[in-house]
């Protein structure tokens, strides 16, 4: 058995209500972190992830303090260390890697100057050896030009490049235990890809220890030796990674994995009834009570012990977690969902739409000339069906959401024409638009807490839809709020409710009963679910899907999320750079032959299986702009055949699967080469 | 980066010739003219025809426009009928007075503020921030001309350490001034070091809460140094627009506190020449205190530009 690094002992972290009660956010949490080992730390938000992350580097979050317990780091307690000597471990024993390198770089200080701070403070090199290291280091994370890269602005890289150097600043000191906190949350697919591709490597090559904190299953898998898992604020499992992820003994990492949505299964996932309950509001009982379909009356009234199971090597806070071996086939089902009837005639036209956000100079306005030829999303056609729903994929500065606003008519369009129902033309201008064609598209955002006014109970949110488009008043206006609350499984009590009071979830349905409240025919939604845990995420999932087959409603789904995509649309469009790449019945854009961009955004998603490897076939760059001329992924393409690429616009082949692809490789050549 | 200051430059000018055009205009609208209204019942004969001939009343307005704005641009401001002297006499000591006023103030009131700020959010809601953060609110809701007599009343009279007013003619010395300004002083810092120390104080809160302050932290950056390096670089950048409004408003005058001490500055000017309805003073005064604001504003503007790498690459991109 290899040497432990840090131990946690009965750890509680707490703070005082406003009633001054002792409210614990962390309960009696134990793990140790052995020399060279990967510790993965899964849980939602809430499950007080984070805050054990943070107090293992004798951190703790201003408000909060330590109720009891110990974080022994080569046995001395952090926690009970002054801040002299905490800066003497912090950087240099343990470093930590944040969440969003983007806001954790000083935006002031050149990145050169981040690094060579954190080398004088834990190394005694002197200031030539220093600007060597410094190149050694971003050389090392792989960030292009390294002896360059020192004299630019955190502000000046891409999302995936400031990750890279809060790495290359985490190495800096040669820590013993890196952590890491959601590294690669908020980063493109292929980006997040390739940053764990590096994390991988340090690990394997520098023999670091590392604790990595994250709440997507994926991301966990591919790095973990062993697994954390945490429910509001306890350790409900812990053990192996792959004896976690592929047999897991208890029924909130069952359900949560149930809950992922995978690329290989076409459904729906499982949702988890519930949600987490609030730090405080746990009396008595299991935490998870309210939530399991195993529970019990012992589960009611007694709280279960971790329980350390030898034959599995897991620990588990379960009575009934026997009830859970060796049924893990199911892991890998899912909900069927009713696809819609490809007879059905088209709702909504884009042809050859093209958006800009360019603005016209002057003088070019008055003599109404054009002047941006290479707009940001060039020649959009796609014809959607009633009842379908089609979603678009990409990376950030794909077009997909620049293409929702157009239709919304929140951006005007600089070409083309968006047409609906019996081919009537939409004004790209919103005023212009008719009262009865704003009220069948609507809109649902990805953040309910900004799309919601905070003054507002759910009352009001959901009259003025009503009051707007139908007139309705008094008893009436009553009873389709409390309609619409019905349809989207909330009780007639939380009518009264601001949505402060509301869980994450919650106050996502009631952003999507807003959206029904106009009676639309066409909703679009923009990455609905990004923002919500993934428990709650399969639950909103399910929800859409049931309306549209009550309701037969239209969706325009957009999300970065290939997994969700597949789980939820009839349809798929798949862009780069605002330019369609391949489009066509989502279970064949799945399956190759696919368009090169698809095949490498394929490869990255992060599965929740230690033995789904990510396939890195393109490098992770950001281009800026589209190219003018050419195909639209000629920059990255792993499958370039040379100057026709650069040249001319790839040519729409149809394939036998029915999905249309844009590229110069003919179709079968294109499937024999991804075999 | 030279095209952006020239096209601020070219703003401000745009600014100055509408800011003239509305005091010129609105002189001509009034009832009668400068001569009729200076002179009172005394506007016939002679005197005013002397008066209309020395201010050149006799010709077409928008030449009147033309002759006023070109005589400007190379400095001069024409003639003042209650000082019987060119405006230029007139305006010379009060602006070095003013400027003294100002300066005094800005170099005692602003570094005071920062430090304060600095030390209520650094010590949030202990002591040391309990008590300045209290006497900042009392010092920024009492008004001046409350704080001013009151001043005069503990120091000057009751103690009797200090003159009281200011009793310098407009053309003393800067030594004669300098004891004579610190009551004016005192009035003048207590509100603007207050507002300050306020603002820097929320701004400090609100880096110390970014993620970047946490994350140097947990580099193991000692306490001061990350103070230093990762806060106040951050939390002060914003301040320098507000610091150049003060300073906008301390040049252009503290009218009140001039007026409670009898300081022979803009300020009083302003309200001395409009109780004489001396209108060329006051159209002279409009267009330099518009002028302060503009250049002012224009120098913050530009050293935002040049600290603020974020900005300053933005720029330079475009």
């Amino acid at each position: 058995m290899s040497e432990i690094i840090e131990s946690v002992k009965n750890l509680s972290i707490g703070f005082n209500s406003q009633k001054g009660k002792q409210i614990s956010i962390l309960r009696n949490v134990s793990t140790n972190i052995k020399k060279g080992e990967t510790v993965g730390i899964v849980g939602e938000s809430g499950s007080g992830k984070s805050t054990l992350a943070l107090a293992m580097m004798g951190y703790i979050k201003q408000g909060l303090f330590p109720l009891k317990g110990e974080c022994l780091f080569k046995s001395e307690d952090l926690l009970k260390m002054s801040s002299r000597q905490l800066e003497k471990i912090r950087g240099r024993k343990i470093a930590m890697i944040p969440q969003n390198a983007g806001q954790a770089l000083t935006p002031n200080l050149k990145i050169g100057y981040q690094i060579d701070e954190a080398l004088k403070l834990h190394t005694d090199l002197n200031k030539r050896e220093r600007d060597k290291k410094i190149s050694e280091l971003l050389n090392k994370v792989r960030l292009p030009s390294p002896e360059t890269m020192a004299f630019r602005y955190p502000h000046e890289l891409s999302g995936g490049q400031q990750q890279r150097v809060a790495v290359a600043m985490a190495l800096a000191g040669k820590p013993d235990l890196l952590l890491l906190d959601e590294p690669t949350t908020g980063l493109d697919v292929t980006t997040q890809a390739h940053v764990l591709e590096l994390l991988r490597f340090i690990a394997k090559d520098t023999g670091t220890s590392m604790i990595y904190v994250s709440h997507d299953l994926g991301a966990i898998a591919q790095v973990s030796d062993r697994i954390v898992v945490m429910y509001a604020g306890e350790i409900v499992l812990e053990g192996p990674a792959r004896k976690i992820l592929k047999e897991p003994i208890h029924p909130y990492t069952y359900g949560l994995l149930k809950s992922i949505p995978k690329l290989s299964l076409a459904g729906l996932p499982a949702s988890m009834p519930g949600s987490q309950p609030q730090p405080g509001s746990i009396n008595e009982g299991c935490s998870f009570y309210d939530r399991c379909n195993l529970a019990t009356d012992n589960c009611k009234k007694n709280s279960p012990d971790l329980e350390h199971i030898k034959e599995l090597d897991t620990n588990v806070r379960c009575f009934n977690y026997k009830e859970l071996i060796n049924q893990n086939n199911n892991l890998q089902t899912s909900i069927t969902k009713k696809s819609n009837n490809s007879e059905a005639n088209e709702v909504l036209k884009l042809k050859d739409v093209s958006i800009s956000y360019a603005k016209q100079k002057f003088f070019d306005q008055l003599l109404n000339k054009i002047s941006d030829q290479n707009p940001t999303v060039k020649d959009i056609n796609i014809d959607i069906k009633k009842g379908e729903t089609i979603a678009l994929v990409g990376e950030s500065g794909s077009g997909k959401s620049t293409i929702l606003k157009s239709i919304a008519g929140l951006l005007k369009t600089k070409d083309g024409q968006i047409k609906f129902e019996n081919d009537r033309i939409l004004s790209s201008d919103l005023k212009m638009r008719n009262p009865n064609d704003l009220r069948a598209i609507q809109l649902i955002f990805q953040n309910p807490d900004e799309s919601l006014n905070p003054n507002h109970t759910v009352e009001q949110i959901l009259s003025q839809p009503l009051k707007l488009y139908f007139n309705l008043s008094g008893e009436e206006l009553k009873k389709n709020i409390i309609d619409l609350l019905k349809k989207v499984r909330l009780g007639e009590f939380y009518m009264s409710r601001y949505p402060r009071q509301l869980s994450g979830g919650e106050k996502q349905r009631v952003a999507v009963a807003r959206a029904f409240a106009a009676k639309p025919d066409i909703i679009l939604c923009d990455e609905v679910t990004s923002a919500l845990d993934v428990s709650v995420q399969a639950a909103v999932l399910n929800l859409l899907q049931q309306l549209k087959e009550d309701l037969g409603t239209t969706y325009v789904f957009v999300s970065h999320d290939l997994a969700v995509v597949r789980a939820i649309s009839d349809r798929v469009a798949v862009l780069y750079q605002g330019r369609l790449c391949e489009i066509g019945p989502s279970q064949n854009v799945y399956k190759f032959p696919s368009h090169p961009y698809t095949e490498v955004l394929l490869g990255a998603v992060l599965e929740p299986d230690p033995d789904i490897k990510p396939k890195l076939v393109a490098e992770d760059i950001v281009e800026e702009k589209p190219p003018e001329k050419g195909c639209s992924f000629q920059g990255r393409c792993p499958r370039k055949i040379g100057d026709i690429c650069n040249s001319k616009v790839p040519p729409w082949q149809i394939g036998e699967n029915g999905n249309a692809i844009r590229c110069h490789i003919n179709i079968e050549e294109l499937a024999s080469l991804q075999q | 980066m030279l095209l952006l200051i020239l096209k601020r430059i070219g703003l401000g000018l745009i600014t100055l010739f509408i800011v003239s055009l509305i005091t010129f205009v609105g002189v001509e609208v009034l009832p009668g003219d400068a001569c009729t209204t200076y002179l009172e019942r005394e506007a016939y004969g002679a005197a005013l025809d002397t008066c209309i001939k020395r201010l050149g009343l006799d010709v077409p307005a928008y030449e009147r426009y033309l002759d006023w704005a070109s005589n400007v641009i190379r400095g001069d401001f024409g003639y003042s009928l209650s000082g019987e002297m060119p405006i230029n006499e007139v305006l010379g000591p009060r602006v070095k007075n003013s400027l003294v006023l100002a300066s005094v103030s800005i170099l005692i009131g602003i570094p005071l503020a920062i430090v304060l700020g600095i030390i209520t959010a650094l010590w949030r809601d202990k002591l040391p921030d309990i008590m300045i953060s209290t006497i900042t609110i009392f010092s920024m809701t009492i008004p001046e001309f409350i704080s001013a007599t009151l001043l005069i009343l503990i120091v000057a009279i009751w103690l009797g350490w200090l003159p009281g007013i200011v009793i310098i003619p407009s053309d003393a010395t800067f030594y004669e001034l300098l004891s004579n300004i610190i009551l004016p002083v005192v009035a003048i810092s207590m509100i603007m070091t207050a507002h300050m120390a306020r603002m820097v104080r929320s701004s400090v809160i609100q880096v110390m809460a970014s993620d970047y302050v946490q994350m140097a932290i947990l580099k193991g950056v000692p306490y001061w140094k990350m103070v230093f390096r990762h806060v106040l670089p951050n939390a002060l950048l914003p301040a320098i627009n507000v610091v150049a409004l003060t300073i906008a408003w301390l040049l252009g005058g503290v009218v009140v506190t001039e007026v409670v001490f009898n300081y022979p500055g803009l300020g009083r000017l302003v309200i001395e020449s409009i109780s004489n309805r001396d209108l060329p003073v006051v159209q002279a005064l409009a267009i330099i205190l518009a002028s302060i604001y503009v250049g002012i504003n224009l120098i913050a503007d530009l050293m935002t530009l040049m600290l603020n790498p974020r900005l300053k690459s933005l720029q330079i991109r475009k």
